[in-house]
């Protein structure tokens, strides 16, 4: 069932946009058109491109924030949140504390 | 019979039903809900889109290039280890793995984990271990992780729970003695909510999903209400998630209110108000299904209550589209005709920002 809805109305997740634009809608509240538009102008594309495999993929690789199929030495999980965070200018509770426990001052 | 419309019941049963029974079905059930919500029936428009989502004939829909939303979930990350009660299929996979099956081959664009029963009550004396699994979970993934679990009143009463079960005091006439128990228990609820967020909050929680809310009628709505925003102020970098479990809260109280509105009877376009008031970041609508009526009729209601809800929403808004939710027939292998229809309605007539 969530495999269905995922193919019929779902974004893509990491394979294209989805995830960023989910960010957005989870920490800045943004209906589904005020995400899109602000995760295509950060990225640089068009917003029908946030849902394009073919572009994403290079879009995702060049940032470095996690792509399908994976590349061997990319960015993912908590790396990649972390990158996604400053590119999307959003402050990330589980960024936040892993950047302080790497804070060796402490 | 080459007229005929296949489709199914709000049981999942198959039916065929000429054009005119499924615009007769759409239209009463439009009607339906705008009765007893008080809010507009679709449009001409809406009633002719959904009609010929009806009539396509392929076997799978879906929404046009660029109407594409988010989707999010009440732990469907975990189905793929979890069981029969769970919609799980049972694959012989530890948690990480199906989470991360989740994240990368069905390509979510979030993924839900939680308790196995997703209930509050058993997660708070485990949850350490929980925060644990929360942590290393979140170390992996890229796409939004979020935790959830069902406020779940009704754990909270005899023989379960501590307190006197409203359900054997009503029926003896002890409705003093019936809502003092609920007042109580959604006390000891809301303190647990509060606990258990907070929690995995420490473990650097991106986002709470407090799913199924007010499935113990409007005591259950109150310690949800309450427990968000006692967290907004707490952990204002934890996004939060309130779905609901049907359509209209369950008045077994009666009397409660919040914020000096009565939460008994609030429809979903109420309901999303007072989410917005405490501060929750989406807000997902159940629309209950009636199993002895036709799919076109029940999915003409869903989004009939959907599209008003998203109206009057300052918040994204993810209809909770699951077995017997919003369209989908009450069926624990909701057929893929019908899911991927209500999927492609609620976002393009409904104008949902998720699923």
């Amino acid at each position: 069932m969530s495999v269905a809805h995922i193919m019929a109305a779902g974004m893509g997740g990491i394979r294209t946009a989805g995830d960023l634009v989910a960010w957005m809608q989870l920490t800045q509240r943004m209906k589904i058109t005020e995400a899109k538009e602000y995760v295509a102008q950060k990225l640089g594309v068009n917003v029908i491109d946030l849902v394009d495999e073919e572009l994403m993929h290079q879009v995702r690789q060049d940032l470095n924030i996690a792509t399908l199929p994976m590349i061997a030495d990319g960015a993912t999980g908590m790396v990649a949140k972390c990158r996604i965070a400053e590119l999307l200018g959003i402050e990330l509770n589980s960024v936040n504390k892993f950047k302080s426990q790497l804070d060796f001052s402490k | 019979m080459k007229n005929k419309i296949m489709t199914r019941m709000g049981d999942g049963a198959r039916v065929e039903l000429s054009a005119e029974q499924v615009k007769e079905d759409i239209l009463t059930g439009t009607q339906d809900a705008a009765d007893r919500g008080k809010i507009p029936e679709l449009n001409s428009d809406d009633l002719e889109q959904l009609f010929d989502i009806f009539a396509d004939t392929n076997r799978i829909v879906a929404v046009k290039p660029g109407e594409e939303v988010i989707t999010t979930d009440d732990g469907a990350a975990m189905t793929l280890v979890g069981d029969q009660a769970d919609g799980g299929v049972a694959l012989p996979l530890s948690m990480m793995q199906s989470v991360l099956t989740f994240e990368r081959v069905c390509c979510a664009d979030t993924a839900g984990i939680g308790h196995t029963d997703y209930s509050c009550k058993p997660v708070k004396p485990i949850v350490n271990y929980e925060k644990q699994k929360y942590y290393t979970l979140n170390q992996v993934t890229t796409i939004p992780l979020m935790y959830g679990m069902q406020p779940n009143l009704g754990q909270y009463f005899q023989p379960d729970g501590p307190f006197p079960n409203p359900s054997e005091l009503l029926p003896s006439g002890k409705i003093k003695e019936a809502r003092e128990a609920q007042e109580e228990a959604a006390e000891q609820l809301r303190n647990d909510l509060v606990f258990v967020a907070k929690s995995l909050y420490e473990a650097g929680c991106d986002g709470f999903n407090f799913d199924t809310a007010a499935s113990t009628g409007d005591a259950d709505f109150l310690a949800a209400l309450e427990a968000i925003r006692e967290l907004k102020k707490t952990t204002p970098d934890m996004a939060i998630e309130l779905g609901m479990s049907s359509e209209f809260v369950l008045g077994l109280h009666g009397d409660i209110t919040f914020d000096g509105v009565r939460l008994a009877g609030l429809y979903p376009h109420d309901q999303l108000k007072m989410a917005e008031s405490v501060g929750a970041d989406i807000f997902g609508p159940a629309i209950n299904v009636k199993a002895t009526k036709s799919t076109p009729w029940n999915l003409a209601r869903a989004v009939t209550f959907v599209k008003e809800t998203v109206k009057v929403a300052d918040i994204p808004v993810h209809p909770n589209v699951g077995m017997g939710v919003c369209g989908l027939p009450m069926y624990e292998s909701p057929p893929i005709d019908c899911t991927t229809r209500a999927a492609k309605a609620l976002v393009e007539i409904g104008k949902a920002d998720g699923l």
